[in-house]
């Protein structure tokens, strides 16, 4: 806990994140591919016809809630607060999975996967969305929207 | 076979440590984006974390010429940068601000909250498929 961020969790966030990456390592030493969650979900939904073979990108998809749920089983129950309305929910998950496939990546494929290989494409990319997310919720918080 | 398998270990962890991390909670990541409420800087050591295996994981890469289980290396350009990753990117910024979830967090939500987060996926694929199917210049 650090005293000034009270709610903050940096060792769990830590060691997620490892599993995360470690992940991510599996993919790309095991089948030569991007652990990319916007790309793989295209691509296992038929929406995106070229990419990783479709068994591979269905198995990784369903394996996102699997673990979120045997995690949930083993520290009890995993605490998430979603926004009161439903358009908050509508209109970003719009953005999202346009903004996703017009960009090529999210915060899985651009932050984490390419900004380790040091690719300049995605560090200008999460660059953008990172300053996009904070311009959107400084803006929704100056409209009183938070 | 085999390949089903490492895919399907890969998005255990992955989701695994989306729920350890914090990361599947929509209020802490947009708790994260609020510079100016209550700041959780919690995302930035889940970042942190995820890229320490995955340094390790592009040096053993370069001393491979194969992965382990597939023929080929099957990896994106790193070097183009143009109006589609720009405009793509701020996008997905907003839609990430709006509704504090981002593609991951979201699908490993059907486990933990499914009913409060099938809107934001159903309208996620719906935007996949308006990017697939209604053609948008961006010159």
């Amino acid at each position: 806990m650090i005293s000034a961020f009270p709610n903050a969790m940096p060792i769990e966030g830590f060691i997620g994140g490892l599993l995360i990456g470690l992940a991510a390592a599996i993919m790309l030493l095991g089948l030569g591919r991007i652990a990319g969650v916007s790309g793989l979900a295209a691509r296992a939904t038929g929406i995106a016809d070229t990419g990783a073979p479709r068994n591979v990108a269905i198995a990784f998809v369903l394996g996102l809630p699997l673990g979120a749920f045997l995690i949930a089983r083993v520290i009890g129950a995993v605490e998430v607060s979603f926004p009161a309305l439903i358009w908050p929910l509508i209109l970003g998950g719009l953005l999202v999975g346009y903004g996703t496939r017009l960009g090529s990546g999210c915060t899985s494929g651009h932050g984490v996967c390419g900004l380790s290989r040091l690719s300049p494409r995605s560090m200008v990319a999460t660059a953008m969305f990172m300053a996009s997310g904070f311009l959107t919720v400084g803006l929704l918080r100056a409209g009183g929207w938070l | 076979m085999t390949r089903t398998l490492i895919a399907l270990v890969s998005g255990l962890f992955f989701g695994a440590g989306l729920a350890y991390s914090g990361m599947s909670d929509p209020a802490r990541v947009q708790a994260f984006l609020d510079l100016f409420g209550n700041w959780d800087p919690t995302l930035a050591f889940v970042m942190g974390g995820a890229i320490v295996p995955m340094a390790f994981a592009w040096m053993i890469k370069s001393r491979l010429s194969s992965p382990l289980a597939a023929p080929t290396f099957d990896l994106p350009g790193t070097a183009k940068l143009d109006r589609p990753l720009a405009i793509g990117a701020i996008l997905f910024g907003m839609g990430w601000g709006i509704a504090g979830l981002c593609p991951g967090p979201a699908l490993a939500d059907l486990a933990i909250a499914p009913l409060a987060v099938l809107p934001f996926v159903a309208a996620m694929f719906a935007g996949m498929a308006a990017h697939r199917f209604i053609p948008v210049s961006t010159k």
